[in-house]
């Protein structure tokens, strides 16, 4: 049996006997991140950016030190990543402040049904509030988003395409750099979903020329609780702050105040500082371990169990020809969530649902899917037990009369 | 897998295939409550048609998982007939018993204590609550 040189450092995975296999909801936490957490909280424990002693200079160091950590995860300038609770809410800025600022009727704002709600919900309410339109890219028979199908939907009154980077339930890539190519040439603004992207490709925002690029922290083996945005520096400049509170100011008056540079103008309040700092542990071990080495094992993870589980007769896969590491299947004629509590009884754990995608399950036409999801602690003992206990079920449930 | 028999119980199965009381009813006399579970997209229908302080007929329409759609039906079989106050007091400890609550041994559950199975998957007792939730919602409350 293969030796996965990383499982060691997850503790969650000792002395279980579980095929954990739904990182694409939320990765594991290593303990590099862990001890940056408990490091702040146990040693530290103080704001930043305020005090004048010791304690809290180390910690906004460290905050700080976090932020210049992901921007060079990601090739961007440190006042380029504004720090926010996750992409959910990166996204929502995005959409509420850039968006609501510059959109008006007769603009239109390019969108797919691949999109998480999170990436489609904040533009539908913009689009609700502004009188733009929404405007769909026509997915493909595989249901990706192609180049060929961004190009029929652009035109000169595109001036937002709100697109993901990697799709969370077919684990598809998109075009980005055409993509943005596209938008670019007709002077439209490209907002990348990159919750799925980040823990799983190397991303540039220079060479990408990317304007805003939005993720999560607890995907990338980082806290929950922290998230990023990454926004071309003038774009931020330009952009007004949706939350109003402390530390945020450059002066405040009665009559009229005035705000910090960006990133600060969009960190107001007290900001989750341990999560921050257990992010930049996250993308310490990213870097080290190197994304294209964990892609070329999830990848590779992947292929092993679609492989076996594509054999199983009664399972139907969506995704056959997924980029990442994704397999959405259900088992025929058995609604995903009797499904999944078979899998949790033979301990896999899978998600059952819409996963967040409700546009793509309806284009798919089902009520739900099953989801497996890999990355770089998966071995193929998990695939073969994914595919084992896959064909039980079809059996157990054929057994009771489904 | 003992627990997993106990769940797909052949009741709950033969109600699964063949539901009983489906399809709702145009006639205005009816009560419909609707709830739906946005996380897993369960969504049932539930009418009542209430006389004379009885459940005269009660019925349901949706879609969902193998749990939630059965435990609709048998809910219709179990209510049918019996005044509101005794179909309100079942169903209470109908959602008592499946969540693990503090229930009323003494009420009978009669077919449907074939979901006592659910106490098992705490993921489940939401598909077996919700179309019991929505049969509470049509009836009047207690006075
Ligand atoms: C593609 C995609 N976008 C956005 C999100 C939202 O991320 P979060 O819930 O961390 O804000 C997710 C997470 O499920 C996702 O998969």
């Amino acid at each position: 049996m293969e030796k996965n040189p990383w499982r060691d450092q997850f503790p969650q995975l000792t002395g279980k006997d579980d095929a954990f296999l739904d990182s694409a909801a939320s990765s594991l936490k290593p303990l590099s991140v862990i001890a940056a957490v408990d490091h702040y909280y146990h040693d530290l424990s103080v704001n930043i950016h305020r005090g004048m002693y010791a304690s809290s200079y180390e910690a906004t160091r460290l905050y700080e030190e976090a932020r210049a950590k992901v921007a060079a995860f990601i090739h961007a300038e440190e006042e380029e990543i504004v720090f926010l609770r996750g992409a959910t809410a990166a996204l929502n800025l995005v959409a509420s402040s850039y968006g609501a600022a510059m959109l008006g009727p007769g603009d239109e704002i390019v969108v797919s049904e691949l999109e998480h709600h999170s990436s489609f919900l904040p533009w539908q309410a913009v689009a609700a509030k502004t009188g733009a339109r929404l405007v769909f890219v026509p997915l493909d028979p595989d249901y990706r988003i192609t180049v060929e199908n961004v190009r029929k939907v652009i035109t000169t009154k595109t001036k937002v395409v709100a697109l993901t980077y990697v799709s969370n339930v077919m684990g598809y890539v998109t075009p980005m750099r055409d993509v943005i190519a596209l938008a670019h040439a007709v002077g439209a603004v490209v907002v990348a979903d990159a919750a799925q992207a980040v823990q799983h490709l190397p991303i540039d925002v220079k060479s990408l020329d990317v304007d805003f690029l939005a993720f999560s922290g607890h995907k990338m083996l980082g806290p929950t609780g922290i998230g990023v945005l990454y926004g071309k520096a003038a774009l931020l400049a330009a952009m007004e702050p949706v939350e109003f509170g402390g530390e945020m100011i450059d002066e405040v008056n009665k009559d009229r105040s005035s705000w910090k540079d960006a990133p600060f103008k969009f960190e107001a309040g007290t900001m989750p500082i341990a999560s921050a700092i257990g992010l930049g542990a996250a993308v310490d071990l990213l870097d080290s371990i190197g994304l294209s080495a964990i892609e070329d094992h999830v990848v590779r993870i992947r292929r092993y169990a679609y492989t076996q589980l594509k054999k199983v007769e009664g399972i139907v896969i969506y995704n056959p020809t997924a980029d990442t590491g994704v397999i959405a299947f259900n088992i025929e004629g058995v609604h995903p969530h009797d499904a999944a509590t078979f899998f949790a009884e033979q301990h896999v754990s899978l998600r059952a649902g819409h996963h967040c995608a409700q546009l793509l399950i309806k284009a798919l036409g089902i009520e739900a899917c099953l989801r497996a999801s890999f990355y770089l602690y998966n071995t193929y003992a998990d695939c073969d037990r994914l595919v084992a206990v896959a064909k039980e079920a079809v059996r157990f449930f054929k057994g009771v009369g489904f | 897998m003992a627990d997993l028999d106990n769940l797909y119980r052949q009741i709950i199965m033969e109600h699964y295939k063949n539901p009983r009381n489906k399809g709702l009813s145009d006639d205005p006399g009816y009560v419909t409550a609707h709830i739906k579970n946005p996380s897993c997209g369960d969504d049932i229908t539930v009418q009542s048609l209430l006389a004379d302080g009885v459940v005269k007929d009660c019925r349901h329409d949706g879609h969902g998982c193998s749990i939630c759609c059965a435990s609709a039906s048998v809910l219709t079989e179990t209510v049918i007939g019996k005044t509101m106050d005794a179909a309100r007091a079942l169903a209470g400890n109908y959602l008592n018993m499946v969540s693990n609550k503090d229930h009323d041994p003494a009420v009978d559950l009669e077919e449907a204590a074939v979901f006592a199975g659910v106490r098992q998957f705490p993921a489940r007792v939401k598909c077996a609550s919700i179309a019991w939730q929505a049969f509470v919602r049509t009836i009047p409350e207690q006075k």
